[in-house]
């Protein structure tokens, strides 16, 4: 049952990301078929014990990032001339490239992990979550206020009218 | 439980489509949006290996991933506002005030 949830999810999530990778036509459209991978992703997490990063990943990435995509994409008008693809050759050549490493990625994975260890109480809750964040983490923490400060400043900066 | 191998098998397609857009689009936005995709998959790779040694430090790196990508999104669509109020333009092979 819940095997079979997983592969459900993962094929929506995959179907999404073809559906973004192969829509040279339309933008919008290949933001939101990404809002359905994000969404299946945030269903994946929940299916492993990530409780919490579930439910950021379909707040911040379905609701915020993808939204910011969509806003410039609608911000700037964009017409059909969407350019396609580079010419017809690295397409192709970048796809069987794709192929045979995603082969013997795949071909490496049996075996490859020993056995799944026992999760505590509570694990990925937002209890754990937030108690291990603000203890262990919270240089990290702290820091990427930081981030988000210099991130602001620099969007702000970048998106003004003129750049003198 | 799902077994981990599932888990890094989707993580590793969703990261080969990232990567393939990445590569082969030239729409900056298609762009930006497959290193979404790539970070994505990245993340899903962390859960699935914190769930499987019952380590939450896995977690916490997605939770730092995902400021990360916040950020980056910030960022560069504000790069992509200014590029195309300059070039008019959405073509990544427009975009090349730094080649020489």
């Amino acid at each position: 049952m819940t095997l079979g949830l997983f592969y459900f999810f993962a094929f929506i999530a995959i179907a999404g990301a073809l559906g973004m990778l192969l829509n040279t036509k339309n933008t919008v459209a290949g933001a939101l078929s990404l809002v359905v991978t994000m969404c299946a992703l945030g269903a994946i997490y929940v299916q492993l014990d990530a409780y919490f990063v579930g439910a950021l990943q379909v707040m911040v990435y379905a609701g915020a990032i993808l939204v910011l995509f969509l806003f410039v994409v609608m911000l700037l008008n964009l017409r059909h001339d969407a350019f396609g693809v580079a010419g017809r050759l690295k397409p192709a050549l970048a796809t069987l490239g794709a192929i045979a490493l995603g082969a013997g990625f795949l071909s490496l994975l049996p075996g490859a992990f020993g056995p799944a260890e026992a999760l505590p109480v509570g694990f990925g809750g937002y209890r754990a979550v937030g108690a291990e964040l603000f203890t262990d983490y919270v240089l990290a923490f702290e820091v990427t206020s930081l981030l988000l400060l210099s991130a602001m400043i620099g969007a702000v900066i970048l998106a003004k009218r003129k750049i003198d | 439980m799902i077994p981990i191998t599932h888990s890094i098998a989707l993580s590793g397609i969703l990261f080969l489509l990232g990567a393939l857009g990445a590569l082969t689009r030239r729409n900056l936005i298609a762009i930006l949006m497959s290193i979404e995709l790539m970070l994505n998959a990245v993340n899903l790779a962390l859960v699935a290996f914190s769930q499987h040694w019952g380590d939450q430090a896995g977690q916490m790196f997605v939770l730092m991933v995902i400021v990360v990508a916040a950020a980056e999104v910030a960022v560069g669509l504000g790069i992509v506002i200014s590029l195309f109020r300059n070039r008019e333009s959405m073509n990544v092979d427009d975009a090349s005030l730094l080649k020489w």
